[in-house]
């Protein structure tokens, strides 16, 4: 295929020509970081956290007596237990992704205290017995918490409780002690010091960073008894069948209003809380995909438009060529490879402007650096979009007959 | 002559249906999403008090350790603890002060069978409705000796008294809050000022739905409620007591009407952490005292998403009046016989710029009427949409205005490239041609 013939009749529509390429590019550019920045979001939606999220469902249940929750909680569990399809019941004061967070810092040399700066920030998690169960939480190493750990933990006047022993997740071990074995070790705010008694497989936080998602599993459980938990312990937490789960959740949370008339029961599926939290974040994600499809078609006809009128054009320099013995695949690979350079040149320039686009958004917004393969990703998209969308136009241009050359227009 | 050019512009954008479709299509999709998306950010981005935000002040200052700090990089905390709050108050160096916090109010309808609920909640201090200009339905607020006397009373909101009274008259009237008899002294009419800026880092939603009730601090504290949000810097000894806990739960709003009660209040401002390192109860001298405005800038309190969607929506534009350019462009070339004959029996270049001009226009208002139907399309979407400021989202009538600004603009910038090349055509070779 010879390409200089059209190299001079682009030469000659440079304008035109010109459009095209930037549409291409300005198209490239968007379609590069829009792409990106769904998959950053899809990757959030899809963050793993290590229970049984299906099967769950949970009640919170809130101005309860805090002098009266000793006795209240084990019948409230107990009435749990009676519903039909109902495996585990458990309480905790919180759950991953519910946004309700208890966080605090510790070190792990014996003279921590909050205010150290080399502190790492986790999220407590207070739980009662069978928690580890309920929640399907997988032991990496070590134990849950023995029956006398459970017992004797309790709030006193510190925001921290008396005990000390904890299991925490293998996220956090890893960021406490790099590449050793977490149990037995001590974490410190002083006074208070906690054992590590377990590692579980990642749970995520009440709250998660989108920027910094190793930071996001940074969580600790603790043991918490009934009487000494002052108000802590609101989820009711239990566990069934996914089919069940929807029923579980109105008895459970009826069970619940009628036994403590006082207070507010509120209950939902897992599913729903981990939904509503990326709620926002999916809604972004939908509409990029929206604005990409719309974006991606108006390039689409803005391509056939144009191409249509150099086809009308030139109709009769292509009957030319017809009654000289081009044939009408001539006459296709003509347009397309038109096409083709157009789109090249205009990836090229969208790529840069892809690039430059996202390293503004790195210093502006939480961003991270887009990774290489989005910029040809983007100019393949682009290449299979201008082939798609000139072939209407470029088989409209071969079915010109050759008599057209022997007429005047 | 206009009528003509308007008439000839009609009649060459119905002999290509298609493409002037295509056009309008392209252009009314750039602007649609441009003007949803700059809706919200306006929304978002707006006053939340414009009679007033130059004239409050938010007052920051920072307890923690020494530990990290930089002098005159590290930035003051966003809420401040108990013993400051109460200093700064006691002042009264403003026209109106208070401190403020957010709780959950826990409210027993009297109504038999009817189930408790919980209801957010600010905890504050007398002035908080002079000073916010909050409007009364019925009653008033409360003063500074029902502050100390922590008096049982609260503020409600109009929708809560429309659910506990039916809307009547509820003033002297008492509601179970928490457990406690409290006597409702004012009911507000609805008051929701967005974004919801006094309720920033106190752990409170930045947009959307105002307080239900509100009550003095002091009376709040003595039922046990609690902050929504609470920072400590120390060890805490004792949860319970975060009055003196080395703990931030509260934020201070002062009113300072004249530009020397502004600076005068900075030197006050500077003189009390002075005067707390001295006494060894603060490192750290850092102080801050921003407007309303200024803090929410300061917060970015606009969701980086939002600006992230303008952004994509104005570069979508951009692609959108480039094709509409292209097209334009095509369409005009075709013409050249018809130019060529025009110039050859007199119109200047003047009237064929104009000619051109007069058409990409016609375009550009169709687009912008197609593009408004597309704008009340996307609202209606992000009004469906689980963000705190989703039912906000409504188009107004500057906006309105804004869309055929934008549309017209947009299309006759699309249309100056064509126009102008239509007007320079050389009208002897077109003739030859045809």
């Amino acid at each position: 295929m010879e390409i200089r013939p059209i190299f001079a009749s682009l030469r000659k529509h440079r304008i035109p020509a010109l459009l095209i390429v930037l549409e291409i590019a300005l198209a490239c550019a968007v379609l590069c970081n829009a792409v990106f920045m769904i998959s950053q979001r899809v990757n959030d939606i899809r963050l793993p956290s290590a229970i049984d999220e299906q099967g769950l469902v949970t009640v919170t249940l809130r101005g309860t007596d805090d002098k009266l929750v000793g006795s209240e909680i084990p019948r409230n569990l107990a009435a749990l237990r009676g519903i039909a399809g109902v495996q585990q019941v458990a309480i905790t004061s919180s759950l991953p992704l519910s946004t309700n967070n208890w966080g605090w810092s510790f070190g792990v040399n014996a003279d921590s205290v909050i205010a150290n700066q080399k502190n790492i920030n986790v999220s407590l998690y207070f739980i009662g017995e069978s928690g580890d169960k309920a929640l399907g939480l997988h032991m990496l190493q070590g134990r849950f918490f023995n029956a006398d750990e459970l017992a004797d933990s309790k709030f006193d006047t510190a925001p921290l409780p008396e005990t000390h022993a904890v299991v925490m997740t293998h996220a956090a071990a890893e960021n406490f002690w790099p590449g050793q074995s977490a149990l037995g070790k001590t974490i410190y705010s002083k006074p208070y010091y906690y054992t590590v008694v377990g590692v579980v497989e990642d749970v995520l936080r009440p709250n998660i960073s989108t920027t910094n998602t190793r930071k996001s599993y940074d969580a600790v459980y603790f043991p918490m008894s009934a009487a000494g938990s002052k108000g802590a312990l609101s989820y009711y937490i239990l566990r069934g069948a996914p089919q069940d789960r929807d029923r579980i959740m109105r008895e459970a949370e009826q069970k619940l209003a009628e036994l403590n008339p006082g207070a507010v029961a509120k209950g939902q599926i897992y599913v729903d809380i981990r939904e509503k939290y990326f709620a926002n974040m999916s809604s972004m994600a939908w509409m990029l995909v929206l604005v990409c499809v719309v974006m991606l078609a108006v390039t689409a006809f803005g391509i056939v438009g144009l191409t249509s009128f150099w086809v009308g054009q030139r109709r009769r320099q292509i009957g030319i060529r017809r009654a000289v013995g081009a044939t009408r695949r001539h006459i296709m690979q003509y347009f397309q490879t038109e096409n083709l350079l157009l789109t090249t040149a205009g990836v090229v320039v969208g790529m840069g402007l892809a690039f430059g686009i996202n390293v503004y958004l790195m210093q502006h917004y939480e961003m991270s650096r887009m990774p290489w393969y989005y910029l040809p990703g983007g100019a393949l998209a682009l290449w299979l979009l201008g082939q798609a969308s000139v072939f209407g136009p470029a088989q409209k241009a071969a079915s010109v007959p050759p008599v057209v050359a022997t007429r005047s227009v | 002559m206009f009528a003509y050019y308007i008439e000839l512009a009609l009649r060459s954008l119905k002999r290509n249906r298609v493409l002037t479709a295509l056009m309008v299509m392209a252009l009314a999709l750039g602007i649609g999403a441009t003007i949803t998306t700059l809706t919200v950010l306006r929304l978002l981005s707006g006053d939340p008090l414009p009679q007033k935000s130059t004239q409050l002040f938010y007052p920051q200052i920072d307890p923690n350790a020494k530990e990290g700090y930089i002098e005159g990089q590290t930035k003051p905390d966003s809420i401040m603890t108990y013993v400051d709050a109460m200093n700064l108050l006691q002042a009264h160096r403003g026209t109106h002060q208070a401190a403020m916090a957010l709780t959950q109010a826990k409210v027993i309808p009297k109504q038999a069978n009817a189930r408790p609920f919980f209801s957010d909640a600010v905890m504050t201090t007398a002035d908080f409705f002079a000073m916010f200009d909050a409007p009364f339905q019925y009653g008033g607020g409360w003063t500074a000796a029902d502050d100390d006397g922590r008096a049982q009373l609260v503020v409600i909101a109009g929708f809560l008294n429309d659910k506990l009274f039916a809307g009547a008259n509820s003033v002297g009237r008492v509601i179970r809050v928490n457990d406690h008899d409290m006597r409702i002294v004012g009911v507000l009419k609805p008051w929701a000022p967005q974004p919801r800026f006094y309720a920033q880092d106190l752990g409170g939603r930045s947009y959307g739905d105002g307080e239900a009730v509100f009550l003095p601090l002091q009376t709040a504290r003595a039922m046990e409620m609690g902050p929504q949000d609470i920072e400590c810097y120390a060890a805490v000894p004792d949860v319970k007591h975060i009055e003196t806990a080395p703990c931030e739960w509260l934020g201070v709003w002062v009113e300072l009407n004249s530009d020397e009660a502004v600076a005068g209040y900075k030197t006050f401002l500077d003189g009390y952490v002075k005067q707390q390192v001295a006494l060894g109860r603060f490192q750290r001298t850092e102080t801050s005292l921003l407007d309303l405005m200024g803090w929410l800038r300061q917060e970015q309190v606009v969701p980086d998403d939002v600006r992230l969607q303008a952004g994509l929506a104005f570069g979508f534009l951009l692609i959108c009046v480039v094709n509409t350019v292209g097209l334009l462009l095509a369409k005009c070339l075709r013409r050249s016989g018809e130019i060529g004959v025009r110039r050859a029996l007199g119109a200047t270049r003047r009237e064929i710029f104009t000619q051109f001009m007069v058409e990409a226009g016609i375009v550009g208002l169709a687009g912008g009427v197609l593009g408004l139907l597309f704008a009340e399309l996307g609202l209606l979407g992000i009004r469906h949409q689980p963000a705190q400021y989703a039912s906000l989202a409504h188009l107004d009538l500057e906006m309105f205005l804004f869309t055929f600004v934008v549309a017209l603009v947009a299309s006759l910038i699309a249309g100056i490239l064509p126009a102008w090349r239509a007007c320079v055509l050389a009208p002897a070779p077109q003739l030859k041609a045809a």
